[in-house]
């Protein structure tokens, strides 16, 4: 009898499957199965028939962007939200055996004030998890705001180096990759390919400014030779006139013609406004990397490495598109909260904040080894894809490059380098 | 893996006896499943060379032996199916469904039904390998992967690598009935033959837990070091331990080693020094050997039980992954 029932029901549509696995799993952890929307009004971290319920905001700030110049690279909207909802569910799956239940809510806002008072309100209502997805201005301004309050801040999106140095704060851990680990990252790949005469190409745009600054200071540190910086001026906008490509053919070899010889050209286009420009119109035939061409990343959407099939399928078919890095930093940060509420078997904000600065916190997050936030800034440190849009490359740190503490940390900003004091 | 024994009369055996080779005296097979190029090599281990390779299906994974040793079953995570071959002709028997992607398996002592780790699935299906139909689909946590059933028939023990949990189930309700937290990224979980303890290794987390099957509590923590290997690379996978219970063997992945524990006092004893990233590993039947699967060299390593010491590298294809032995 048992049989024939569980026969008919392997043929049963994926979906419905789904859903009663979903149903069986919670009737079998002994708990009600929560259908529809988690009601946020209720008491956050509260123990309701004996499941602790433990909601995470996601905070994202619109902001003004210009267009990217490929048609292939505009944001999606649900960038980020989507890494959280998967999070969620990897979460819930896991939490539904310790009577856990995960569920999100977002707040997004134009205006900074506006955004930082409603999450303010939330974490005055006992919410202690913001994943956000900010600018560095408003992400400080934000921690300042919730300083003396039980609640963490996952910045996802935020890459500024000074956010974990000079302005680092104690309730803000970072996901992102900051801009000095992503620049040591292609730099190690460089210099392990003896590609040391570099020249850089630099975009207007203050986010161009950082990421080239953070170029020259691994390209330093990992002895390669910057040649020469030129700024590549374009008119804000322009992608979208029909033609353009028999000018730009023109126009690249001519701007690169004047560089002394050199390995590899280097461009720093954070606004992605020219960079794809670049690779096969140089002057000389030399590969070009930074970010675009040979870029370094922190999630690739072909990556299969350390079982990350099954993770890509996941959000593939949660989501219907591939994973991005913002969508991988926020499913990072909603796991190490996850991880930290099964290992601590806790729902309180305080007690997770305390386990994941632990040593005994880690986090598997498909780069092949565990995931730690280092104790002097909060970093979540990580394994860099250097990679082609189609493919990756390698995965820094590279072979030869040592630490006595763990070869992660030669990705960054060192405890012996950095400038933040708030952890001391 | 442990193979079984039983059940051995069937049309089915009788048909592969007859192609039978035969082979030399204390000469076993090992049958090594190549990731990356879909195909098993089989190896003599008296000769250690490889004597033939199979092409199978996509991405072969899991692989072990059943009905008396005389079938192959692969688990073709590419594919979506279990396959099954004889393992004295090679032929192509029959596949199996398996649910999707299915990535390790383990058989009841009776020898049916079969328990599949389905890793995209957050599901263990359980089929019947004579009949092939699906006989229940038991949830469990995030990308299922290792399995295990107790000697006794009572459990299967599947670990879930984003949950990181080993979840008991019933083997005659198909329902879990204890969830037990392991360290980060659970891979192979094995009973000692007494059915006593359960062997559970942490991939990320870098170390072995060992389970009372009794009270389904753990008792222990086995954790490594090496001189000169960085913790990040120690990253324990398969774990084999021998009949009488006194010994047990660890591949501890990138770290390019397997470990020598002694199974009584849980002591780490010794490291071996094998291939790269070493992941699987098994006996030969009368336990003089034991065979490693070291998927970044493509080979594997014979190790010598009695001395501790690995003699001699095999080339197979391309990203080695499992390897099971036969009897004869």
């Amino acid at each position: 009898m048992r049989r024939a029932k569980q026969f008919v029901y392997s043929l049963m549509p994926r979906l419905m499957r789904q859903l009663s696995v979903a149903v069986c799993a919670a009737a079998l952890a002994g708990v009600t199965p929560i259908v529809g929307p988690f009601d946020a009004r209720a008491a956050p971290a509260a123990k309701s028939a004996d499941v602790t319920n433990i909601p995470i905001v996601y905070v994202k700030e619109d902001r003004e962007r210009l267009p990217p110049l490929s048609l292939l690279e505009f944001p999606p909207d649900d960038e980020g939200a989507a890494g959280v909802a998967l999070g969620i569910d990897d979460n819930n799956t896991t939490g539904r055996f310790l009577k856990q239940k995960f569920t999100t809510e977002t707040i997004s806002s134009s205006k900074p004030e506006e955004l930082i008072e409603k999450v303010v309100a939330k974490a005055k209502d006992g919410f202690g998890f913001f994943v956000v997805d900010v600018g560095a201005d408003t992400l400080l301004a934000l921690s300042d705001a919730l300083s003396d309050m039980p609640a963490v801040i996952f910045n996802a999106g935020a890459r500024d180096q000074r956010l974990r140095d000079q302005d680092c704060r104690l309730n803000v851990k970072h996901t992102a990759a900051s801009y000095a680990m992503l620049t040591d990252a292609l730099a190690q790949y460089l210099a392990w390919k003896q590609w040391r005469r570099i020249v850089l190409v630099t975009g207007p745009k203050p986010e161009d400014k950082l990421y080239a600054a953070s170029l020259k200071r691994s390209l330093k540190r990992f002895g390669l030779k910057l040649l020469a910086e030129e700024e590549f001026r374009y008119e804000a906008g322009s992608r979208r006139a029909d033609g353009g490509f028999e000018q730009v053919q023109k126009q690249i070899p001519t701007f690169t013609q004047k560089f002394p010889d050199y390995d590899v050209l280097l461009v720093a286009d954070e606004a992605r406004q020219f960079g794809d420009y670049f690779p096969f119109r140089t002057w000389k035939a030399r590969p070009v990397a930074g970010t675009h061409g040979l870029f370094p990343t922190t999630w690739h959407p072909a990556s299969e490495l350390w079982g990350a099939s099954q993770f890509q399928n996941r959000f593939n078919r949660k989501v219907g598109r591939d994973m991005r890095q913002l969508d991988y930093a926020a499913w990072m940060a909603v796991r190490s909260i996850g991880e930290a509420a099964t290992r601590t078997g806790s729902g309180d904000p305080k007690t997770l904040i305390d386990y994941m600065l632990s040593d005994k916190f880690e986090l598997a997050a498909f780069k092949g080894q565990k995931l730690t936030y280092r104790p002097w800034n909060a970093q979540l440190r990580q394994p860099i894809f250097v990679a082609t849009p189609m493919l990756h490359v390698t995965v820094s740190p590279q072979p030869g490059f040592l630490h006595h503490l763990t070869i992660l940390d030669t990705l960054g900003v060192d405890r012996p380098e950095t400038k933040c004091t708030a952890f001391d | 893996m442990r193979a079984v024994y039983r059940n051995a009369l069937s049309c089915l055996v009788v048909s592969a006896a007859i192609g039978a080779a035969t082979l030399p005296a204390h000469a076993f097979r090992a049958f090594v499943s190549n990731e990356k190029d879909n195909t098993i090599s089989v190896i003599d281990t008296k000769k250690l060379k490889v004597i033939h390779t199979m092409k199978v299906g996509q991405r072969p994974r899991g692989i072990m032996l059943a009905k008396d040793d005389t079938w192959l079953l692969v688990c073709a995570s590419d594919d979506n199916r279990v396959e099954v071959y004889d393992a004295k002709t090679y032929e192509f028997i029959k596949t199996l469904p398996s649910g999707p992607d299915p990535e390790l398996f383990d058989l009841h002592p009776s020898g049916n039904p079969l328990y599949i780790a389905n890793e995209d699935d957050n599901i263990v299906t359980v089929v019947n390998i004579d009949t092939g139909r699906i006989e229940a689909e038991v949830p469990v946590g995030v990308e299922p992967e290792g399995m295990g059933v107790s000697p006794d028939g009572r459990y299967v023990v599947n670990t879930s690598e984003t949950t990181n949990m080993a979840h008991f189930i019933d083997t005659e309700t198909n329902e879990t009935i204890a969830n037990i937290l392991v360290d980060n990224r659970p891979r192979v979980a094995q009973f000692t033959s007494d059915g006593k303890l359960l062997w559970v290794s942490a991939e990320i987390g870098g170390t072995v837990t060992i389970i009372d099957v009794e009270t389904k509590k753990p008792i222990h923590k086995i954790t490594f070091e090496i001189p000169g290997v960085n913790a990040d690379a120690i990253q324990p996978v398969g774990i084999r331990i021998n009949k009488a219970g006194t010994k047990a063997f660890v591949a501890l992945g990138p770290a390019n080693r397997i470990a020598v524990i002694n199974a009584k006092t849980f002591e780490v004893e010794k490291y071996i020094l094998v291939g790269q990233r070493v992941w699987n590993l098994a006996f030969t039947p009368d336990e003089k050997l034991i065979l490693t699967t070291n998927g970044t060299s493509n080979d594997v390593t014979a190790v010598d039980v009695r001395k501790e010491r690995a003699f001699k590298s095999i080339t197979v294809g391309r990203y080695p992954w499992g390897v099971v032995v036969a009897k004869d």
